[in-house]
């Protein structure tokens, strides 16, 4: 039964070791690679369901007890996340069909999206935190292959940039690593939480989790670490982008999430504080990107980064209701942003442009692609019945509760201009007269089906909002109460 | 002898941030090698330098060195190798297609979008 806690790991590891060989075959390989996708949404919903049942299940792998052998731990929110991932890679995987072009299938494109899929998953159940480095190695390889897949000039010049930021983040990362293991001796996050607990966090401690917070920040693209996300990100295909916007940046403020929250928190008035300045910092910048461009693809990336700050803002206020909004916000903006630039791929496949000022009445002749870009808009800036009100609600209420005035009216703010600049598109690119682009043929009724799967996912999970809070208050509890964590994973 | 590896692998560092923030990409690439140096040679200090036998076990030992900073450093290195391989191809790959190892002609222009 606890082997179930690494499936989602090796289901997608052996499923990429099999497309490796069958590259010829373009049929098998994405009658594969949507097979596992789909048993992987079943494994992992029985995660779910099993962790919500029993409590946080942890796995010793190869039976060494930890602290000393590598421990394989799904608690709720990790659980959930791996969900949400596996959902949203199928319905990548769906578009991708359709879109990807014969040449980069037949170059290892599916087996990289599985690697992708196995470094994402790895990190969010891992309990290791030289682990966490080597899943966050495996992620950023096979998302190096895919930004540079196909060779083009944009896409060559944006990887070099993109590799060389995360050569220097990892670096960073395993230095930082070594730091904690000469204060503390131990690699295993639970037993790190508790020897840090033991001697109270002095101030090395506080450095080095300022140094964590550098190098997720990289990853996860905080101001002011955020300069490498709005090139990269525009220059691969639109699945690529999808799967980058909805996955990778969120693994690494799981991470931030996860290190402050587990083993940093004793001393909140550095740390948690400088958190949320960065967090509303983050906010402005992306506000500014978002509203600056006319560029499709730019104003979409720049509101991901939008949403980066108003998570690492939710977690840096370390209440309950602050912390059950950011895990319900993280789950909500990761399927909405990967709807959304599925959406907007659409657009620029029909039009033959991303420049908004050259695109025009669209609805008249796609008007389903019209309503669920709307949909998917209002859900985005938090619209009572949509999935992005609860989330920011609550983190508003935990912001209240902290007398973080400030963050809130930013955090207000920041909805009012995320709905300007996604009504930006839809009433420049939908309404107004009909313009004639020439004419190609593309499948878009196939396409359109799993941006319209992902956005009918967000309004059940804005609508059943009753049904999904005990499984993220759970998630909640437990990073709130990281003994809960410890007892499970030492078993003492 | 720890202090003396700390000045070392800081003179590393900062060759390596002086390279990176070059023009040219190979001198970057250097620069990259030299980090990932200071970083197994950071592990390896951090782990401690004190006398003992080689984590191999053998009769009549007591004292070994800390054999897990020496794992962590075998997949670093690996790790690191992998990468640095992917970036010295796509360095060429770039120098094929756009003609240039110049960082400052990277940005953007009509010539390679």
């Amino acid at each position: 039964m606890n082997n179930l806690t690494i499936l989602p790991v090796l289901l997608p590891l052996l499923t990429g070791i099999i497309l490796l060989f069958v590259t010829k075959s373009i049929i098998i390989q994405r009658i594969l690679s949507m097979l596992s996708s789909i048993i992987g949404i079943g494994i992992a919903g029985t995660l779910v369901y099993n962790v919500s049942a029993h409590g946080i299940i942890a796995l010793a792998v190869g039976s060494w007890e930890a602290p000393f052998g590598i421990v394989i731990v799904a608690d709720m929110l990790a659980s959930l996340l791996v969900l949400t991932t596996t959902i949203i890679v199928c319905a990548v995987l769906i578009y991708s069909f359709y879109s990807i072009g014969e040449a980069r299938e037949k170059f290892y494109y599916y087996a990289m999206v599985q690697f992708l899929l196995v470094g994402i998953n790895g990190a969010f159940l891992t309990g290791d935190l030289f682990n966490l480095f080597v899943f966050f190695e495996v992620m950023l390889m096979a998302s190096y292959v895919l930004l540079a897949l196909g060779g083009t000039k944009v896409q060559l010049r944006e990887t070099i940039k993109y590799l060389l930021v995360n050569v220097i983040a990892s670096a960073l990362f395993v230095i930082t690593v070594a730091y904690l293991y000469s204060v503390t001796g131990t690699l295993n996050m639970a037993d790190l939480s508790r020897k840090i607990a033991e001697i109270g966090q002095p101030g090395i401690i506080t450095v080095i989790a300022v140094s964590f917070l550098i190098v997720f920040g990289m990853k996860g693209a905080i101001f002011p670490l955020f300069y490498w996300l709005p090139g990269s990100y525009a220059a691969p295909p639109i699945p690529v982008i999808a799967l980058f916007g909805a996955l990778l940046t969120k693994v690494g403020i799981y991470s931030i999430f996860r290190t402050y929250t587990l083993l940093f928190y004793h001393d909140q008035g550095y740390t948690h504080t400088l958190l949320g300045i960065l967090g509303i910092l983050t906010i402005i910048i992306g506000i500014i990107g978002a509203v600056g461009y006319w560029d499709l693809k730019k104003i979409i990336i720049y509101n991901i980064i939008i949403a980066i700050g108003v998570i690492t803002f939710g977690i840096s206020l370390m209440n309950e209701q602050a912390l059950i909004g950011t895990a319900f916000y993280i789950m909500h903006d990761m399927i909405i942003k990967a709807a959304l630039f599925l959406l907007i791929g659409i657009m620029i496949k029909l039009t033959g442009t991303n420049n908004l000022r050259e695109i025009s009445g669209l609805i008249r002749t796609y008007p389903v692609l019209g309503w669920s870009f709307f949909i998917a808009a209002i859900s985005l800036a938090g619209i009572p019945p949509f999935s992005g009100f609860a989330g920011k609600l609550l983190i508003l209420q935990g912001a209240a509760a902290e007398s973080a005035y400030l963050g809130m009216a930013v955090v207000l703010l920041s909805s009012l201009f995320v709905l300007y600049s996604v009504m930006k598109i839809f009433i420049n690119g939908f309404w107004g007269e009909e313009k004639e682009y020439p004419k190609k043929d593309i499948p878009y009724k196939k396409l359109l089906f799993p941006a319209v799967l992902l956005v009918a996912i967000s309004i059940s999970y804005g609508l059943g909002t009753e049904f999904v809070y005990p499984f993220i208050s759970q998630a909640a509890e437990t990073l709130l109460h990281p003994d809960i964590y410890l007892d499970a994973v030492l078993k003492e | 002898m720890e202090i003396l590896m700390a000045i070392v692998i800081g003179i590393l560092f900062t060759c390596a941030t002086y390279l990176m923030l070059s023009k040219s990409i190979l001198r970057i690439i250097i620069g990259t090698g030299l980090l990932s140096h200071g970083a197994h040679l950071l592990i390896l200090t951090m782990g401690g330098l004190k006398r003992g036998a080689v984590p191999i076990l053998t009769d009549k030992i007591q004292d070994y060195v800390d054999p897990l900073p020496q794992a962590l450093i075998l997949t670093a290195i690996v790790i690191s190798f992998g990468v640095t391989a992917f970036f010295l191809v796509l360095a060429y790959r770039t120098y094929q297609e756009i003609g240039t190892d110049d960082m400052d002609q990277l940005r953007g222009t009509k010539h390679n979008e």
